[in-house]
């Protein structure tokens, strides 16, 4: 034993051992770390505004006939998201062992690696280029960004967990609002007659966003063993959903418990793509002359707002009323409102209409920051940021399942004979179904069995 | 543990790490919402 320590070596620079907080340090210092990188990793929501630019990277004024089409330039994002889940699922147990810093540190050279090598394929007009540098270096940026900081925070903030990762996914939704103007602020900068400046715009977003995320990892601090904050005193045994115990990662994935969240997250999403992905079409369609097309450009940007709030909104309430009766409201109310939204335009009331898709994008948005900490309350902390990591492949799926399933059910629709606007009430009517199925999910959650806790040794080591 | 005295400087490090985060995330919220008052006109 003696030997064994003397021969190990001391911790490095990147390592979890050198980045312990001291006794006086403030937990308050922890969430900015959090949100450096998911200020910047929640850019990817606003991605698509370089998709028209790069359409007529060789045209300039307009498409040229070797220019990229929409179609192709789809799947950056879409090869992105994918690579999100993926990442988050296999390197979740690496970011539980070596910590948050050098996870960070690893997702900031990924995510502005990305950002690089997409450049040189906007400069060399090379898609595959930039499907390996956004799509597939970038995507694995964004899993490593999402989960690293979520699992510190869950372990600063014991007492309210929901509140906490709320906060750095709340950033997350964010980073579009800030990533949308400056990519088109700088896009217009470097833009000249006869350059499209998407290439010069990659290299500085990569550049800006490696630094700020490092800066993150930088700053960040996890917990001394058995620090609790002021005042918390930690529950001795479970208390309904909420465990003392803690579940292997491995062990989580063979419990129901684990599909039936998979389940709750992934329909939930889809259903709130549903609506994101159909927002300003279906403000001007359902409202016709009513509203425009400027009108519905600030609505989408409305939407944004409501994602973003309801994400901390949402995640907070869960610490007072628990994180099943979050998903019992986001589910029951979320049925009733996509009901109501099918609906507004025959009672004829955009009003209505605006009010019902923004508490639909504040529960999408608070679906994403609320199941960390339904994850910690059903499998304890230890390994929460590894099964999270694994559940955000419900996501994945959603990404691709979700805009397939609304845009197959419109086009169906139309194709036999429905309305255009018609269609949309009876798309919105299938997402309640959808969400029917999530709540039955949802309440059919129970703690998860003894047989699956490991022995007491073993979960404190 | 968790009673002991905080660390020097606290307070500016809290200040500066809340800026460095704040400031891009208000101007964010501030170019959307001027967007999204063109909804309202």
């Amino acid at each position: 034993m003696s030997n064994a320590l003397s021969t190990r070596r001391p911790p490095g620079f990147l390592d979890r051992e050198h980045i312990v907080a001291g006794s006086g340090f403030n937990r308050w210092l922890v969430p900015p770390a959090a949100l450096c990188v998911h200020l910047c990793i929640g850019s990817v929501y606003a991605f698509s505004v370089f998709n028209l630019p790069m359409t007529r990277l060789l045209g300039i004024t307009k498409s040229a006939p070797d220019d990229w089409k929409l179609t192709e330039l789809g799947w950056i994002f879409s090869l992105a998201i994918v690579f999100l889940g993926l990442s988050a699922a296999f390197t979740g147990t690496w970011l539980d062992r070596v910590g948050p810093r050098k996870a960070m540190l690893a997702a900031a050279a990924c995510f502005g690696g990305g950002f690089l090598i997409a450049a040189l394929g906007v400069s060399m007009h090379v898609l595959w280029l930039i499907y390996l540098g956004y799509g597939v270096l970038g995507g694995c940026g964004l899993g490593i960004g999402y989960i690293s900081p979520v699992k510190t925070l869950i372990t600063w903030f014991p007492d309210r967990p929901g509140m906490a990762t709320g906060m750095a996914i709340m950033g997350f939704g964010g980073g579009a609002m800030i990533a949308s103007p400056l990519s088109v602020m700088l896009m217009h900068a470097f833009s000249t007659p006869t350059h499209i400046g998407v290439a010069d715009t990659f290299v500085v977003l990569g550049i800006v966003y490696f630094c700020f995320m490092a800066i993150g990892g930088l700053i960040v601090r996890v917990p001394a063993a058995g620090w609790a904050p002021a005042g918390y005193v930690a529950p001795r045994q479970s208390v309904g959903l909420v465990t003392t115990e803690t579940v292997h990662v491995d062990t989580a994935l063979r419990t129901p418990q684990f599909w039936l969240l998979w389940w709750v997250l992934c329909l939930n999403v889809t259903a709130g793509i549903g609506v994101i992905g159909q927002a300003s079409a279906m403000a001007q369609e359902m409202f016709p002359g009513k509203v425009t097309a400027v009108a519905a450009a600030g609505f989408v940007g409305l939407l944004s707002l409501f994602n973003m709030g309801g994400r901390f909104f949402w995640a907070s309430v869960s610490d007072t009323i628990g994180r099943k009766a979050t998903y019992v409201v986001f589910f029951v109310l979320g049925m009733v409102l996509y009901v109501l939204v099918g609906a507004t335009q025959y009672i004829g009331s955009e009003a209505l209409f605006v009010l019902a898709v923004c508490i639909i994008l504040s529960m999408y948005g608070g679906g994403f920051a609320t199941v960390p900490a339904y994850l910690r309350d059903i499998f304890g902390v230890r390994y929460v940021g590894a099964i999270h990591g694994r559940l955000l492949t419900a996501w994945s799926a959603a990404g691709v399942f979700g805009p397939v399933l609304v845009n197959y059910i419109r086009e169906y629709q139309i194709d036999h004979g429905v309305v255009k606007a018609d269609a949309y009430s009876i798309t919105m009517y299938i997402m309640a179904g959808l969400l029917l199925i999530g709540l039955i999910c949802n309440l059919a959650m129970r703690p998860v069995s003894e047989h699956h806790h490991l022995p007491g040794q073993e979960a404190d080591a | 543990m968790s009673d002991a005295p905080q660390e020097s400087g606290t307070g500016v490090k809290l200040l500066v790490y809340w800026l460095l985060v704040g400031i891009p995330l208000l101007w964010g919220v501030a170019q959307t919402i001027a967007n999204a008052t063109k909804m309202f006109r």
